[in-house]
């Protein structure tokens, strides 16, 4: 919105200066015509702009002043409410439960992503250079796993691991053997990594490829003519015109990993107690605000949290903008 | 200006409707626009009370109340099962609306919520009245010094069920001592049989009581004291009760599994545990999940719960439930008759212990012919009532809980997992558990002593 009114502000002197000797009066009159034409559109703009703005001050910036306002306070069961300024903030920091979830977070981001980019890529590579009515049937398919909800593809999840009724178990029984647990303790890392695999990589697998489709195919054929061939063509010429999605999606995986809650939170119940009260921080947070009635502290976490994803965000960002200048 | 007043005729529509859902969803939980009651309100025009409770036959219950009553009428919902209710409970207490009236909560949370002024002290509405249809065990669960904070309706004394089949198969007797059960327990390991019991991580209270049975007293706080709490987790019962635990488990005489799960019935109704050292309520529960039908119609019985001395008997309490007044409620006196009179007439207390979703703690029942005589289906025609059940919640003499059951729970639950991971003994489990407990305690204002 800001853009088109600032158009307009450029692109009316021009008009307004055309009759260069006409007398000053009306001259001014005529600015003053335009400011208010200016002026009206910006309401317009600002009219279009309502319904969205509402609901982000009402849904977003309202709840987020509100926790950071609970966040400044300390409210002990025996004491009471008191204002304790950034004292939540060095608990925070120096909670082991805290601090343990985050390590997992970004053990799990580590491992995850290059994993989830490594599936949808080559899912996207072979799919993009594939043109049969399989592949079509293939795209799909792959894609399938998004359009499921989280918590129902995590509760799916949930009765493939078990060691009742999961299938892997009445495989290993053919052999007389004793399935892994996928969420015991030592395997619930894995085990999760699977389930949020296989939940994101189509989506992932389509701007990918929707990034390789809107390239030109003239740049196949050059490089054809100058002898390239199907794997060169691919990871010289392809990976590197649809770097920019996958960065985006880098972004989109870190920041959703970071934040990881539903899948281990629908697991809980049936992960023999491996995933912990305090697993990631958002579980964390949840927990301290509605089972261990500590709203301001939870808050205080929440807001932590943030401050992580955003300077992981950040460091992830410079990393990539220096490479892809030097690479320029 | 007219555009102007349009932005803001189109905000403010916007804003007032956004409002709108946010009150709206706090409105429907109190008393004045109870609307979304599950049940149907038998008398239009009385002033209603809204209850949050999870009993599985409460529909019954409920039209038994409203029924007879003319000057009050319930209006019931489900708000979940335990700690999803809990959840809720403890949002509304912090958003100081969206309560309701009265509700059902287990005896070990109720210091919790007293400690936020969440209940109504019940005893200046007549509390004492029905005092004396409870045991002394069960009314100390729920009063602090003279205050009463709830009714008690159902309690769950504790003893052990076990497959008849399984014990016949390998020559066992019920075990009176937990000596006895460690040792029938290796006996029917060694010869290739199931395990005999369950360590799961997600019973902490299961665990507490077995520790209280021994003698530890993990927590000991009184609410006209309200900033002291003494902590003994470490104590030597309590080291001795996680030491023999962790050791079966470590020994693969028990079992490493969450209880209630899909998993855990299916093993409970294949024979895939010898035993399950249980609360009264527990086999309306396994009933419901389909245990012991068909084939297996019978195979189960129950005996008095192990002793570590068998001279002197303890009997313990798992679970059990209440109806509390919150202090949201907008008419105290009327939702303290509710919660007195709610669940405890004979009707809905005889649907209750005949399906076996409650143990009733109600004495008119205890003492009743029927529920002394009756010949439980699930045990084969056993009189588990007055064999088992009865003595053992007679015997119960109360328990004392801390203000933070859900995060001590929390707490426990990730040491047993450790335990049962082999990770480390009982003993060290006991130490860790204390540790962070005082932690905590301390973190929340409370003197430690």
């Amino acid at each position: 919105m800001a853009d088109h009114g600032s158009m307009t502000t450029t692109s009316a002197p021009p008009a307004v200066a055309a009759p260069a000797g006409a007398p000053p009066s009306p001259r001014r009159k005529a600015a003053s015509g335009s400011e208010k034409m200016v002026a009206r559109r910006a309401r317009v703009g600002w009219v279009f702009i309502a319904p969205f703005a509402v609901v982000f001050v009402a849904f977003l910036l309202a709840p987020l002043a509100y926790a950071l306002y609970l966040s400044l306070f300390t409210k002990g069961l025996a004491t009471g409410t008191k204002f304790s300024g950034l004292d939540n903030y060095v608990r925070a920091f120096s909670d082991p439960s805290f601090l343990k979830g985050v390590w997992f977070v970004l053990r799990f981001s580590l491992v995850l992503i290059p994993v989830q980019m490594a599936v949808s890529l080559g899912a996207a590579l072979v799919l993009d250079s594939l043109t049969t009515r399989l592949a079509r049937f293939s795209r799909l398919m792959i894609f399938l796993p998004y359009a499921i909800p989280a918590v129902i593809g995590a509760l799916m999840w949930g009765f493939l691991y078990s060691p009742t009724f999961g299938p892997l178990q009445q495989i290993a029984s053919l052999v007389h053997a004793q399935a892994p647990f996928l969420l015991s303790q030592d395997n619930v890392f894995y085990g999760l990594l699977n389930a949020v695999t296989w939940q994101w990589a189509g989506y992932y697998m389509i701007i990918i490829y929707a990034a390789l489709q809107g390239i030109d195919p003239t740049l196949y054929e050059a490089a054809r003519i100058d002898g390239a061939n199907v794997w060169q063509i691919a990871l010289r010429i392809k990976v590197p015109m649809v770097s920019s999605a996958m960065v985006l999606i880098l972004v989109f995986a870190l920041i959703g990993t970071l934040q990881f809650f539903s899948e281990p939170q629908i697991l809980a119940p049936i992960a023999n107690g491996s995933i912990t009260p305090d697993f990631t921080p958002n579980i964390y947070a949840y927990n301290l605000a509605f089972s261990y009635a500590q709203f301001n502290y939870a808050s205080a976490i929440s807001f932590a949290l943030g401050i992580i994803v955003f300077i992981a965000v950040y460091v992830f960002m410079f990393a990539t903008r220096k490479r892809g200048s030097s690479l320029s | 200006m007219r555009k102007k007043a349009l932005v803001a005729a189109l905000s403010a529509t916007a804003l007032a409707a956004t409002l709108a859902g946010c009150s709206g969803g706090g409105d429907n939980a109190s008393a004045d626009t109870a609307q979304n009651c599950t049940n149907k309100i038998v008398h239009q025009d009385a002033p209603k009370v809204s209850v949050w409770a999870w009993y599985p036959n409460m529909n019954k219950v409920v039209d038994n109340f409203n029924n007879a009553h003319t000057d009050v009428q319930v209006c019931w919902s489900v708000a979940g099962q335990g700690s999803p209710e809990y959840a809720k409970f403890q949002t509304a207490i912090e958003a100081g609306k969206g309560a309701p009236d009265v509700i059902m909560l287990e005896a070990d949370h109720l210091t919790g919520y007293e400690i936020q002024n969440a209940l109504v002290d019940l005893s200046k509405f007549g509390a004492n009245d029905v005092k004396k249809n409870f045991s002394a065990g069960a009314w100390k669960d729920v009063s602090q010094g003279d205050a009463v904070y709830a009714i008690p309706v159902d309690g769950g004394p504790m003893a052990m069920i076990y497959r008849k089949d399984i014990f016949e198969k390998y020559n066992i007797t019920p075990p009176t001592t937990w000596a006895e059960y460690e040792a029938a327990a290796q006996k029917v390991k060694d010869a290739g049989g199931p395990v005999f019991g369950d360590l799961g991580s997600n019973v902490p209270a299961w665990l507490t009581a077995l520790m209280a049975q021994k003698g530890a007293v993990p927590f000991t706080y009184d609410l006209a004291d309200q900033k002291n709490i003494s902590i003994n987790l470490d104590s030597q019962p309590a080291k001795d009760v996680l030491n023999y635990w962790a050791e079966l488990s470590k020994k693969g005489l028990v079992g490493k599994q969450d209880q209630f799960t899909t998993d855990y019935i299916s093993g409970v109704v294949g024979g895939k545990y010898a035993t399950y050292v249980s609360a009264a309520w527990a086999p309306g529960y396994l009933t419901g999940a389909g245990v012991g039908k068909g084939s297996e119609k019978g195979q189960f019985a129950v005996a008095p719960l192990p002793q570590w001395d068998k001279s002197s008997p303890v009997s313990v309490n798992w679970g059990g439930s209440t109806f509390a007044v919150t202090t949201q409620a907008k008419d105290q006196k009327l939702a303290a008759e509710v919660a007195k009179g709610l669940y405890a007439d004979d009707a809905s207390l005889t649907d209750g212990w005949k399906t076996q979703t409650i143990f009733p703690l109600n004495q008119g029942v205890l003492n009743s012919k029927e529920f002394i005589g009756n010949h439980v289906d699930f045990f084969g025609g056993q009189t588990a009532n007055k064999d088992i059940y009865i003595p053992a919640e007679k015997a119960y003499k109360g328990f004392s809980y801390s203000p933070f059951t859900v995060y001590y729970y929390a707490q426990l639950q990730a040491e047993t997992v450790k335990i049962n991971a082999g990770q480390i003994t009982g003993e060290q489990a006991a130490t860790e558990l204390q540790n962070t407990m005082v932690t905590y305690a301390k973190s929340q204002g409370f003197t430690v002593k």
